[in-house]
């Protein structure tokens, strides 16, 4: 994980969620900030032109946002990041709802630029089969082990209870 | 049978380790891109005129630079990490004579002009991406990004971070040098 030494602003603004866990993004969330406000300030502001929303193009956008991740910090939706891009990509949905664009257009257009990563919630085809399948699967493959022990168990011939005559008395005879 | 039921634990831990092995190695906050093996953006900019420069037309459509393989790299002033490779870049432009097309990503362009005074220019022509609208078009989430577009325009490699020499060598080169 390049975190500190990273240099592209993905690596170096936010730490990345999968790897070292969370006690590693609570110690870097300070500088994730720190580096997120410095180049926010570092780069141009420039202010762009508000767009109008009707209110269900509005409501619209507010359930968008949540399904949208930030690629700066990639567990933070693009309704949560502070990021810059975020910010960008929040006016890029914005100008696309307001044009009349459905979800699924929405989706197209990011995920087209910034591939299948910007949806939290990733699309089934080949190479997410298994994603999606695994949980599935191993449960299905739990569940018949389980099932064959126990039919197993109840199959299995119970010793027989009455004792032979014949050994027995083999049994005596050598006693005595 | 019974004995191979026994080793099926040890299999799945080995399919486990694996796993591992492959993704903790993986950087995550390196997302593949979408557009590799397709045609570059078709973005139109403004052209940043450098070291005195005047150039016609005003703006220029990125499609337009067809017909030899080219760097397109994403920089700014105020990136830190632009600095780290800005040298190779140079060396690049200079021994390997390679095409090199600058974005100036989301920046101004007084500050773009008095950094590439400072640092020097290794751009063939350098394109003023003021709002960062065509970084959007070309899937960039952070500078420096660069890609290598071949002679048809198509987007064949995308360095995410500053282009090493390692790097250049591992991938740039062979697309450069087959054309």
């Amino acid at each position: 994980m390049r975190v500190i030494g990273g240099t592209h602003p993905a690596g170096v603004a936010c730490a990345s969620p999968n790897v070292a866990g969370v006690f590693v993004i609570r110690a870097l969330l300070p500088l994730c900030l720190l580096l997120t406000v410095a180049s926010a300030s570092a780069q141009v502001q420039r202010s762009r032109p508000e767009i109008p929303l009707t209110p269900a193009q509005e409501r619209q956008y507010r359930a968008l946002l949540p399904q949208l991740r930030c690629l700066v910090c990639q567990d933070e939706s693009l309704s949560d990041s502070q990021a810059p891009l975020a910010g960008d990509l929040r006016y890029e949905v914005r100008g696309l709802v307001a044009r009349g664009r459905s979800d699924v257009q929405v989706k197209r257009y990011l995920v087209q630029r910034y591939g299948d990563f910007v949806l939290f919630k990733p699309p089934f085809k080949p190479s997410t089969w298994l994603l999606w399948a695994g949980p599935f699967l191993i449960a299905a493959v739990a569940l018949s082990t389980v099932a064959v022990y126990l039919r197993r168990r109840v199959r299995r011939p119970l010793p027989d209870a009455a004792v032979d005559p014949e050994s027995l008395r083999r049994l005596l005879d050598q006693e005595r | 049978m019974r004995r191979l039921a026994y080793l099926l634990p040890l299999a799945v831990l080995a399919g486990l380790v694996g796993l591992f092995a492959v993704g903790l190695h993986r950087d995550p906050s390196r997302v593949p891109s979408p557009l590799l093996d397709k045609p570059a953006p078709a973005s139109t900019l403004p052209v940043l005129e450098t070291s005195g420069q005047v150039v016609q037309p005003p703006d220029m459509k990125l499609s337009a630079l067809r017909g030899q393989p080219l760097l397109v790299n994403f920089f700014a002033s105020w990136c830190v990490a632009c600095r780290d490779e800005h040298d190779f870049l140079l060396q690049l432009a200079r021994e390997h004579s390679v095409r090199i097309v600058g974005i100036d990503y989301k920046d101004t362009d007084q500050a773009a002009r008095r950094w590439l005074a400072d640092n020097g220019d290794p751009y063939a022509l350098v394109l003023a991406d003021r709002l960062g609208d065509a970084g959007i078009d070309w899937g960039v989430y952070g500078v420096p990004e660069t890609f290598v577009i071949d002679a048809a325009g198509v987007i064949r490699y995308k360095q995410i971070g500053p282009l090493t020499e390692a790097d250049f060598r591992a991938h740039v080169a062979p697309l450069l040098g087959s054309g």
